[in-house]
């Protein structure tokens, strides 16, 4: 780990206030809602029904994801194969759709008149259900197992393949590759990639309503929706809010209490071949696990992509225009994100106990949109008009709900490189920018362009708080999709959904392979 | 995109500069102002007549649209709201925002009488379950579809103005009985779904049989589409309805402005734009000016609504039952 000895620099300092401004960010919102509020506010049973419902699909939703991309990340990690990138990176998609693509997609594949069924039928057997909580999990696993993946990847990547070409001529077997690679890497990686997913799911709203089958499924977003617009209760959706806080500062301990640093350095993006131990079985599971995955992640996606392609070309122009707005407003939150993020990760690698401060940044994703939205709107309404500052708005929150993404790709990275350059640095009297730009940087740039793709994506294919404020003109991408699906037009709202998800891609893509750029030329 | 900031800067320093032009800020849910609603056509044929610039604000739906009011109390810069329906009347009147029109309103073609001191509706459907003109024995009311295995989707009331709408229009056909409905109508449901969008799109899919919209639905589908086969079932209760309504706030500082938009959303010029655009019917137009197709719609034999103030009294105890009789 880094030495604790050094003081902090500037940047450090400012990653602090930064921290400081996201968690105001959040906090501040969820108060000027509270101060709106007669008091005191107090939940029903429905509401610690919908919060112990919220918990339980969430944690199911996580603890499955993970579990699911441990074989996959392992899979990709130490096999080669043609179009592995672009499988890599197209396995991606789900987290990036806006939720209705997603679930309709995932519903041509496994609803009720679903092609599974479908050949489930064919074959004489049962139709099956997929509403209910089975439903839930169902669709988050698709939205966030990419995202696993791809956190547990990283981890993989990170063993130099120096170690491993040191661990083959050792002879190593499976299970030395277990006990002295495997683990240590699941145990640095699977807490925070859990905590982030099982964060994102606490928050899910469509998803659970859509695949929930009925009000037994009722979520904590849920409720904050009944408290806003069907009881005007706002004291009871900020409480809830706060519940959303505790959880998350609550999950966050537990996942952050249970990391342990491994120390390894920074790898390739090449798998290390051939892998120690490796037989004809270990081979064959590897095969099966990406088949698997890429059946079940991509399939759902070809559904969209041939409902929507033949209304492509025929987008009314302000879809267009709107394309362009989308686009514009992700690469000002990226920045915005990137900004925020790199300070503050570079503050948790000083810490004693770095959980604290990457769990506030976590609040953005962990405490409801409406919530947010909502006190945001009052906050600015009492200085100005918010109607005209609707897009800059919707870029500054995209960029705090992508910041815990960028951090959870930074982190573990900041902390490596600190770990393995910072003594270098150190003894060469490296201090401050050229530190940074020289030894830290560099190990960055990877998860820099992963993260930021993340974010970029992320914003481009949220409907974020713009809905909240919207006004004619404006509409970003998914905003005009969800009016197209609005006013019966089903046809260009699919069209739309594709244009949404190839634009969401290549800005992934482009930031994702910037970021490798150093370890492709080398 | 670069253009729209710059223009939106402009119009504040316009706004700001050209203050003899009054505006006349209109919210409204956000598919009444999108490019495929009745938004753009209202707004060029009003502002060639008040000499004025009409400004629509969007926020979600009809709920959506009170809470922002609620939100903004006194210090809102409404003028009129566009939007809500009956069942949220009360509650808007509650709040004491909203000033008497004063219009006495002629020609009205609604299927009920109309008596609202602060509202005008400006148009109006009937809930309908819609369904594929292939269905086979399509029931003919809510006992026959709870004893059917017809599939259906339909909207949570607490996220939808159209899930609170079944919602009514069981508890008006219904009354103490509606748990019962909702019981028996609990294993046909496949999903209920956050917002009408979600569940129509369910419906299209192939996800269930039939889908909670209004009788109007096909219209689109014929019209748009020139596909007939898109049609609603008659329920022999009859079929709720749904009004909307607009109204002007007290506080307004454009009384004049706001109580001539009101008057221009009853002349042909707005109600014309209402049908293929909203997909409603309008509020005063006759029939023989509607569309053609409109006339192949399922005309419902007893329009039912309940009055604002019954359907705020029953409101919560009909979603206590909803929720008990579909959580078992």
């Amino acid at each position: 780990m880094a030495s604790r000895a050094q003081p902090l620099g500037a940047i450090h300092w400012t990653g602090a206030v930064l921290a400081a401004l996201v968690a105001l960010a959040v906090l501040g919102p969820l108060g000027a809602v509270m101060l709106r509020a007669s008091w005191p506010p107090t939940l029903g049973p429905a509401d610690w029904a919908a919060i112990r419902f919220t918990l339980l699909q969430a944690a199911l939703s996580a603890l499955v994801s993970v579990t699911l991309a441990i074989p996959v990340a392992r899979a990709l990690a130490r096999r080669d194969f043609a179009g592995r990138r672009v499988l890599v990176t197209l396995m991606g998609a789900p987290f990036l759709l806006p939720v209705i693509v997603a679930v309709l997609g995932l519903l041509a594949v496994f609803g009720r008149a679903g092609w599974a069924n479908d050949l489930l039928a064919a074959l004489g057997a049962a139709r099956v259900d997929v509403y209910g909580l089975q439903g839930i999990v169902l669709a988050h696993v698709f939205l966030n197992l990419p995202l696993a993946v791809r956190l547990i990847l990283q981890g993989w990547q990170a063993v130099p393949s120096e170690r491993i070409r040191l661990a083959t001529s050792l002879g190593f077997s499976t299970a030395d590759m277990r006990r002295q690679f495997e683990r240590p890497i699941l145990r640095a990686v699977l807490p925070g990639a859990a905590l982030l997913i099982f964060l994102i799911c606490t928050t899910s709203f469509a998803v659970a309503l859509i695949l929930g089958g009925g009000p037994s499924s009722t979520t904590v977003e849920l409720a904050i929706y009944q408290a806003f617009r069907f009881d005007f209760d706002l004291g009871r959706a900020a409480l809830l809010g706060l519940v959303q806080v505790a959880i998350c500062l609550g999950a966050g301990a537990l996942a952050f209490g249970a990391i342990r640093g491994h120390e390894v350095g920074a790898g390739l993006d090449r798998p290390a071949l051939p892998w120690p131990g490796d037989t004809r079985v270990a081979r064959a599971l590897d095969a099966a696990a990406i088949l698997a995955a890429t059946g079940f992640l991509l399939l759902p996606l070809a559904a969209v992509l041939l409902k929507g392609l033949p209304a492509l070309t025929g987008l009314p122009p302000v879809v267009w225009e709107a394309a362009l707005r989308s686009i514009i407003l992700a690469l000002a939150s990226t920045a915005l994100a990137v900004a925020l993020a790199l300070p503050i990760a570079l503050l948790v690698t000083r810490l004693r106990r770095p959980g604290l401060v990457e769990g506030l940044a976590f609040l953005t994703i962990a405490v409801s949109p409406l919530v947010i939205g909502t006190g945001l709107f009052l906050l600015i309404r009492s200085v100005t008009n918010p109607i005209p500052l609707a897009l800059p708005v919707t870029g500054m929150v995209n960029a705090l709900v992508a910041l815990p993404f960028l951090l959870r790709a930074l982190v573990p990275a900041a902390m490596e490189a600190e770990a393995t350059q910072g003594r270098l640095a150190e003894a060469l009297g490296m201090r401050g920018l050229a530190r940074l730009r020289h030894a830290i940087l560099p190990r960055l740039r990877r998860p820099l362009g992963f993260g930021a793709g993340l974010a970029a994506a992320f914003s481009m294919g949220d409907l974020g708080v713009i809905a909240l404020f919207s006004t004619p003109g404006q509409g970003t991408l998914p905003l005009e999709m969800y009016r197209l699906m609005g006013s019966y037009r089903t046809d260009d709202a699919q069209g739309a959904a594709v244009l949404l998800m190839a634009l969401t891609l290549a800005l992934f893509w482009a930031f994702d392979r910037g970021g490798r750029l150093d370890a492709v030329t080398r | 995109m670069k253009h729209t900031i710059i223009a939106a800067g402009l119009s504040v320093v316009a706004g700001a500069a050209f203050a003899q032009t009054p505006v006349l800020t209109v919210y409204t849910y956000d598919s009444f102002v999108s490019d495929w609603g009745p938004g753009p056509a209202v707004e060029e044929a009003f502002e060639a007549t008040c000499g004025c610039d009409l400004q629509f604000v969007g926020a979600g739906d009809g709920a959506a649209l009170l809470a922002r009011l609620r939100l903004e109390g006194e210090s809102t810069e409404a003028d009129i709201v566009l939007g809500l329906d009956t069942n949220l009347t009360a509650a808007a009147r509650e709040t004491g925002l909203f000033a008497p029109h004063g219009i006495t309103p002629d020609g009205l073609t609604l299927p009920i009488a109309w008596d609202d001191a602060e509202f005008l509706p400006f148009d109006w459907g009937y809930f309908a379950f819609v369904h594929d003109t292939a269905l086979a024995n399509v029931p003919g009311d809510f006992e026959a579809l709870a004893a059917s295995d017809i599939s259906i989707v339909i909207q949570d009331p607490r996220s939808s103005t159209p899930g609170l709408g079944l919602l009514m229009w069981v508890e008006a056909a219904y009354g103490d009985g509606a748990g019962e409905i909702w019981e028996g109508l609990a294993d046909n449901i496949v999903t209920v779904t956050p917002g009408w969008s979600e569940a129509y799109g369910l419906f299209l899919e192939g996800e269930a049989d039939m889908v909670l919209s209004y009788t109007t639905s096909p219209a689109y589908h014929l019209i748009a589409e020139e596909d007939p086969s898109k049609t609603a079932a008659a329920f022999a209760e009859g079929h709720y309805m749904q009004v909307e309504v607009a109204g002007m706030l007290a506080g307004t500082d454009q009384p004049e402005l706001a109580q001539a938009f009101l008057s221009f959303m009853l002349t042909p010029e707005f109600q014309e734009v209402i049908p293929t655009t909203n997909w409603m019917y309008p509020a005063a137009l006759p029939a023989s000016a509607l569309p053609e197709g409109f006339e192949t719609l399922v005309q419902p034999s007893q329009a039912l609504l309940l009055s604002p103030e019954d359907a705020a009294a029953r409101r919560d105890e009909a979603l206590a039952t909803w929720q008990a009789a579909l959580s078992r």
